[in-house]
């Protein structure tokens, strides 16, 4: 069976629920949100690529060199915020995030 | 190639950099100087953005026009303010730190870049710029447990959201074969309407870009961002974050989206109406000051949303001047509430407020007149903001956004008024401290724009139109 487009989207559909729901399910941890945002642009990233190639067109490449930049820059800063919660709550669990409500 | 249509941006960001050196560099307390040159920076930038001509460059990536003008004149003034009233408070706080102004000055690049996006690849790197500064002044007091914890909720919701746009952006690509604004209005006009991959790619965009302006199905982070950030940061998420979100969804959704109007208007109307209803209802139980602005930003954005809902020329007008509007009113109330200090410790609760107008009535009057004019009562600016949305809607038939307006309004109207009765009539709680002179001379300067805005409306209103014209042109 030929591989297409389709099967791209659909991998790519899938990473995509998966991210989503690795954000709203997860009552552990803070870093699997992490890893969820990752899996996110990951699948965005697919997206781009597959389209890409179908179309013809360069673009869709070249936007995923600045997404992959830009995952970076947003992970670095992210796993900051995260140290800094933790110095300051000494946990990183998700249920414990509730200072503030209302 | 006309590089210099960027030369607002391109000076901003090297200033950044430069600003940067010299906080590293200068061997005493760098953020007095840094802070000025962070100002200056600004009016600089402001008055290359007025001397800047129209056109469009780099492959048709940018473009600057009379609607980029006008937003970036007031995403720099909303920054200034902010900035201006960060210096007292940091000070209090002991995080007066140089890097914050150096990264309110970045946040401003990527806002100006998201202006003036001509294409969905400078669209998200510039919101991707914004919003990476903007997590990092949110828990710019580091020590703080709820400024850490703010923006550790801001940072995982903002990444969802960008992650969203992202997706939607793919699609799009995928389906309309291009990324580039003009390219994708062209080929959108093709008759036939949108294809169904095409049309779940533009609700992703959309609910990427509402989480930016807080319109209600991803206002979550609101709240909880308004009260754990530091207090001049609020008012800079409140202001200029929030204009440039707002204006990139007006440009992107009338100018590539336009011709499939009527499959996104419906869901705008929508957004809209929950965000108006959201505002009202839900800050009628909050005590604290900061959560309660940021429900009746919520609501804001909601009737800011109406003219993009009308769809009209008249409606993205009104929407312009409600943000011009919006802008001062809120820098002004928060002012007043950087001005809540007693014995140097900051309070937030509106109870602390009782009986202002007995021991501060210069403060309270302020407070007062910021108040009335977001309840919308005539002649204060928030009234004729007001106004022009309410008017592009009933021209454009819209009834049931009007009218749930008003009735949204009158709501609010309770919790505003009811904070001016608490400063007015309640048994005074004890003095507030001395206030700084800059937040006095900020309070001023926009009480007397809410005031006196009826008298000198006429260019705003001019500017907004011809800004109007642009996405319809």
């Amino acid at each position: 069976m030929p591989v297409g487009l389709g099967h791209y989207l659909a991998v790519s559909a899938i990473l995509l629920v998966l991210g989503v729901f690795g954000i709203f399910l997860n009552r552990k941890n803070v870093i699997i949100i992490l890893m969820s945002i990752e899996l996110i642009l990951l699948s965005v990233n697919l997206n781009l690529v597959a389209f890409s190639a179908s179309l013809g067109d360069l673009v869709g490449q070249v936007f995923t060199m600045f997404v992959l930049t830009v995952a970076a820059a947003e992970a670095a800063i992210g796993l900051a915020i995260v140290v800094v919660y933790f110095r300051n709550r000494g946990s990183i669990e998700v249920e414990d995030v509730t200072m503030m409500k209302g | 190639m006309n590089w210099q249509i960027a030369l607002p941006e391109i000076v901003l960001a090297l200033s950044g950099m430069a600003i940067l050196l010299f906080g590293v560099l200068y061997r005493r307390d760098a953020s007095v100087p840094c802070n000025m040159l962070t100002l200056g920076a600004f009016l600089v930038a402001a008055f290359l953005v007025l001397s800047t001509p129209d056109g469009s460059g780099y492959g048709d990536l940018f473009v600057v026009d009379a609607f980029s003008r006008f937003v970036k004149i007031l995403i720099l003034a909303g920054a200034a303010l902010a900035l201006m009233l960060s210096f007292d408070y940091n000070r209090h706080e002991g995080i007066a730190r140089f890097e914050f102004p150096v990264l309110i000055l970045f946040a401003v690049v990527g806002m100006m870049t998201m202006v003036s996006a001509a294409n969905l690849m400078t669209l998200y790197l510039g919101l991707e710029l914004q919003l990476i500064s903007l997590y990092v002044v949110t828990a710019f007091n580091r020590t703080a447990i709820r400024s850490s914890e703010a923006a550790l909720k801001y940072f995982v919701l903002g990444a969802l959201a960008s992650g969203l746009l992202l997706y939607g952006i793919s699609l799009v690509y995928g389906f309309a074969g291009s990324t580039s604004f003009a390219a994708l209005a062209s080929a959108l006009n093709a008759p036939g309407g949108a294809s169904p991959g095409l049309v779940v790619g533009i609700v992703f965009v959309i609910a990427g870009l509402v989480f930016e302006v807080s319109a209600v199905p991803f206002h979550m982070w609101t709240p909880d961002v308004y009260e754990g950030a530091p207090t001049p940061v609020t008012v800079f998420i409140g202001t200029a974050p929030k204009v440039a979100g707002m204006a990139l969804l007006l440009r992107t959704l009338s100018t590539p989206f336009g011709h499939l109007s009527l499959d996104w208007r419906l869901l705008i109307e929508l957004v809209s109406l929950g965000s108006m209803i959201l505002g009202a209802l839900a800050a009628i139980g909050q005590t604290n000051f900061k959560r309660l602005m940021a429900y009746s930003a919520i609501g804001h954005m909601g009737y800011t949303l109406i003219g993009l809902a009308a769809g009209t020329e008249a409606g993205l007008r009104g929407a312009l001047i409600y943000l011009v509007v919006y802008v001062f009113m809120n820098v002004g109330i928060f002012a007043g509430i950087i001005a809540m200090r007693r014995h140097g410790r900051v309070f937030e609760q509106i109870s602390d407020l009782a009986g202002l107008a007995r021991t501060d009535p210069a403060l309270a009057l302020a407070f007062a007149v910021f108040l009335f004019s977001m309840a919308g009562i005539p002649p204060l600016a928030g009234f004729f903001g007001k106004l022009y949305v309410f008017l592009a809607a009933v021209q454009a038939g819209m009834w049931t956004l009007a009218i749930i307006g008003v009735l949204t309004s009158v709501v609010g109207a309770y919790y505003y008024i009811r904070i001016v009765k608490v400063m007015f009539m309640d048994a005074p709680a004890p003095a507030i401290d001395q206030r700084p002179a800059m937040v006095s001379f900020v309070a001023a300067a926009t009480g007397l724009f809410t005031v006196f805005f009826v008298l000198f409306s006429a260019p705003i209103v001019a500017a907004a139109q011809a800004a109007a014209q642009v996405l319809f042109g």
